[in-house]
């Protein structure tokens, strides 16, 4: 399946863009999403475990996912 | 309680008056302002990002957990996006209670668990022309890994 992945802050101006599209297989978990992110976008500084959120919600590395669901990566925050 | 991403300035009265009750002895506020230095460098302003759809999500659970940990109903949060001057408010948070203890901590746990959880970000824009993306987090959440416990603050 293909997602595109949302990305924000630092992450979007290290990629250029505000998503990028990758491709992993059906049932793919979080983790190897974050692998084909690392792969098709390797300037993004992404740490070893970045925080990711599936649907609005963070998720954990081996939470999967589906082909309707919003992926996100998500750089560490400095709200306040 | 109601919480809310807002782009117009943040009328801190209008808040503290939302959460005031007669029942409540004690009604705390924090506001969050920009300020005029970071790391030892002039700032001149923050532009507010915000992932704005799990935002509102975070803040809406923060409010509702904070309610069920402090025993009150009266919570009111707001987070300002865009760019901001100097001394301009970009969060303020009441919480109203019968006892202060309670609202004071309520208060304290909440912007703790907002800078901890809520997906937004600022651009620092310098004196000297530069901008900088703020990583508060960076360290303390890498070392603790993705995900270990985005649920509680400070994890």
């Amino acid at each position: 399946m293909q997602l595109d992945v949302l990305l924000f802050a630092s992450y979007a101006d290290a990629a250029g863009a505000s998503s990028v599209r990758v491709s992993v297989s059906d049932a793919a978990r979080v983790e190897d999403v974050v692998q084909a992110v690392r792969a098709a976008a390797p300037a993004i500084p992404l740490p070893a475990r970045p925080l990711v959120a599936v649907n609005h919600r963070y998720a954990a590395a081996d939470a999967v996912v589906a082909p309707t669901d919003e992926v996100a990566l998500i750089p560490p925050v400095a709200g306040g | 309680m109601r919480t809310a991403l807002v782009s117009a300035p943040i009328d801190i009265g209008a808040i503290a008056a939302e959460v005031a009750s007669p029942a409540n002895g004690a009604l705390s506020l924090f506001v969050g302002t920009v300020r005029n230095v970071h790391d030892g460098r002039s700032v001149d302003g923050i532009e507010y990002n915000a992932y704005a759809p799990m935002a509102e999500c975070e803040m809406a659970a923060i409010a509702r957990e904070a309610g069920e940990r402090f025993g009150t109903r009266h919570i009111v949060i707001e987070h300002r996006t865009g760019y901001l001057a100097l001394g301009e408010a970009s969060v303020a948070i009441a919480v109203a209670h019968p006892r202060r203890a309670n609202a004071l901590d309520a208060t304290r746990w909440i912007i703790e668990a907002l800078k901890a959880r809520v997906p937004i970000w600022k651009l620092e824009h310098y004196a000297d022309g530069t901008r900088q993306w703020v990583e508060h987090g960076a360290g303390r959440r890498s070392a603790s890994g993705h995900t270990a416990e985005p649920g509680r603050p400070g994890a």
